[in-house]
């Protein structure tokens, strides 16, 4: 039958190397090397610079849920800022009112958020596409304000939000607060970043790409649809928590005005930079929405938003598939100079 | 065991029980019956518009039908949701194939095994021994079924840049993965040149007999049909007109009138 025409197929078939477990990731070796590199970086920088770093970590967890979401199940969503909302509320009332070691507060952010994300995905289940996308825009146009609501205001603080303390490095390690905060951050990335990873290349994670690709014939060989889809909006979420959670014992401050659409529109904006649907550009991605609008301020204080436009245009015009396409532009450079 | 099966031969695997389907006023399938014995490969056949692909449908649970009933060993199908019907034994193609374009071969046979296998997201992302286990069992299985469908080569390719016929070879590839004991084909020959054809009936009665699976054919071709089938039903405008042998069928006068004769053959 077939098998005249699918030798010939396995000879015109194009060299490529699809497998999702490959395509996710880096290979071990640049993973080491990128590692290596976050571990020394607080080393050669000042204070400052080191909070920031720790800021594109915390963002990075937040892209990288998105990433599970949208590049993973096929769902989009502009609403990442209500579950980071939460989590870092969250992490900050327990640490304040209830005097829970700030460590052991974002395993509860990540449970809480992952309740909250599975329940809006039963409802989210009916739609798809930009309505999915239009609902999750109206819980994050929504959050600020519910923040805000009188009722909760002895928990939240209102409009003035909870200040949170700044942990001090344990066993009286002799290293700054900052750069302690960084390690433990850089910790928690590197646990997420991992857990996604086999997660996004099991069978669970192949059935959310397998939904994303074909839901019809997803349900047909087996797999619960339904159920995938908020399980993912539910991981998702999860994650998203917990970078609140240390988003708000690294800033040392929640306040509702801390996350509007505006947070949400920049996981996406990071997202679409780092490549959907590949996991290590959410770093990229971060370090883009956090460095550019300081490095757009630097050419023009007045315009620093028109000129913050004008970069993103030219990284969406010159790399549309961001931060992976300058990967795969570089590997076969390097595949060439072997060759 | 023998003995069992023996006994068990006496009774269809899947019986079809006067099933209807009506679309607002427009009625698809009239109380459609036939069963299919174990181990037979049945193929249904009928003209545009008889009704196959929405008995197919049925069978699959994306249709709800109005009327009647769909037995498997015995016990109906029409309670589980649609991705309950992989698990018990029924596994299919799609007539315009439906792969996970994005995939590559070898991932799309993998999802095929969602049905035999089990996890969750907590053991799946902490990679826990078990996962372990049941991948390395999985990647056994899923490279047995690769070579012998002689995708070997192409598994690590992107589903959407093969050719199509090799995509509906990835596509029986995947179904088979479920090691369902129906397979379910529609319309496998459709895009297929004359010799493509040819080896496509080998190919569906080798696995018929090494597998032991039992094989609905939902065919235009028929001489696919013809060829292959153990026994044929017929439709037409969503009654069944005949139901026999190929050449008890094939020399049906209703058939004749209804599809082959304005074929010419």
């Amino acid at each position: 039958m077939m098998v005249d025409a699918s030798r010939k197929a396995i000879s015109d078939a194009p060299p490529s190397d699809a497998d999702a477990a490959r395509t996710m990731r880096l290979g071990t070796g640049t993973s080491l090397v990128i590692l290596l590199l976050l571990l020394v970086a607080p080393l050669l920088v000042k204070n400052f610079i080191v909070f920031q770093l720790t800021t594109v970590l915390i963002y990075g967890i937040a892209i990288l849920a998105l990433n599970i979401l949208t590049g993973g199940s096929g769902q989009f969503s502009l609403g990442q800022s209500a579950f980071y909302a939460l989590g870092a509320y969250t992490s900050a009332i327990l640490i304040e009112h209830a005097g829970v070691n700030y460590a052991l507060t974002l395993p509860i952010s990540g449970i809480v958020c992952f309740a909250a994300g599975f329940l809006f995905g039963l409802p989210a289940l009916r739609l798809s596409g930009v309505y999915l996308a239009l609902a999750t825009f109206a819980l994050a146009v929504a959050t600020p304000q519910l923040l805000k609501l009188g009722a909760l205001e002895p928990w939240t603080g209102g409009v003035q939000g909870l200040v949170v303390d700044k942990p001090d490095a344990p066993f009286g390690l002799p290293v700054s607060q900052d750069a302690w905060l960084y390690y433990f951050t850089l910790a928690i990335a590197v646990a997420i970043y991992i857990a996604s990873v086999n997660l996004l290349s099991s069978r669970s994670g192949r059935a959310m790409m397998a939904i994303r690709d074909n839901e019809i014939a997803a349900s047909a060989m087996g797999i619960n649809v339904a159920l995938y889809k908020t399980l993912t909006f539910g991981v998702s979420a999860a994650i998203t928590g917990i970078a609140g959670g240390l988003g708000a014992i690294a800033v040392q401050f929640v306040a509702p005005d801390s996350f509007t659409i505006q947070l949400a529109i920049a996981l996406f904006l990071g997202m679409v930079v780092g490549g959907v649907g590949w996991l290590p550009g959410s770093l990229v991605g971060a370090a883009f929405i956090v460095f550019i609008p300081n490095v757009a301020e630097s050419i023009s204080k007045g315009l620093s938003g028109a000129v913050f436009g004008v970069l993103l245009l030219v990284v969406i015009f010159l790399v549309p598939d961001g931060a992976r396409q300058v990967a795969q532009a570089c590997r076969s450079v390097i595949g060439r100079r072997k060759g | 065991m023998t003995e069992d099966r023996l006994a068990q031969s006496h009774n269809p695997l899947l019986s079809v029980r006067d099933l209807s389907v009506a679309f607002g006023g427009i009625v698809a399938l009239n109380g459609v019956s036939f069963d299919m014995q174990r181990g037979h490969i049945l193929g249904l056949i009928g003209p545009n518009g008889a009704g196959k692909t929405t008995l197919f449908n049925c069978l699959s649970r994306l249709y709800q039908p109005s009327k009647g009933d769909i037995l498997m060993e015995g016990a109906s199908i029409l309670t589980r949701p649609p991705y309950r019907i992989a698990e018990i034994g029924i596994s299919r193609t799609f007539q315009n194939v439906a792969l996970f374009p994005n995939l590559s071969v070898i991932d799309n046979v993998r999802v095929g095994t969602h049905s035999r296998s089990n996890g969750n997201i907590v053991s799946d992302s902490l990679k826990l021994g078990q996962v372990r286990r049941a991948e390395a069992a999985l990647e056994r299985k899923v490279d047995e079924i690769l070579g012998y469908l002689g995708l070997r080569g192409v598994a690590h390719a992107v589903a959407a840049e093969l050719p199509f016929v090799t995509q509906k070879r990835v596509e029986l590839a995947r179904a088979l993965a479920a090691e369902p004991k129906i397979l379910l084909l529609d319309e496998p020959a459709g895009g297929l040149n004359h010799d493509e054809v040819h080896g496509l009936g080998e190919l569906i009665r080798r696995i018929r007999k090494e597998r032991e699976m039992t094989v609905l054919l939902v065919e235009h071709h028929m001489g696919l049909v013809m060829s292959t089938a153990d026994h044929v039903v017929a439709l037409n405008f969503g009654r069944k007109i005949a139901e026999g042998t190929p050449s008890q069928v094939q020399s049906d006068p209703q058939v004749i009138e209804a599809y082959l004769g304005n074929k010419n053959r």
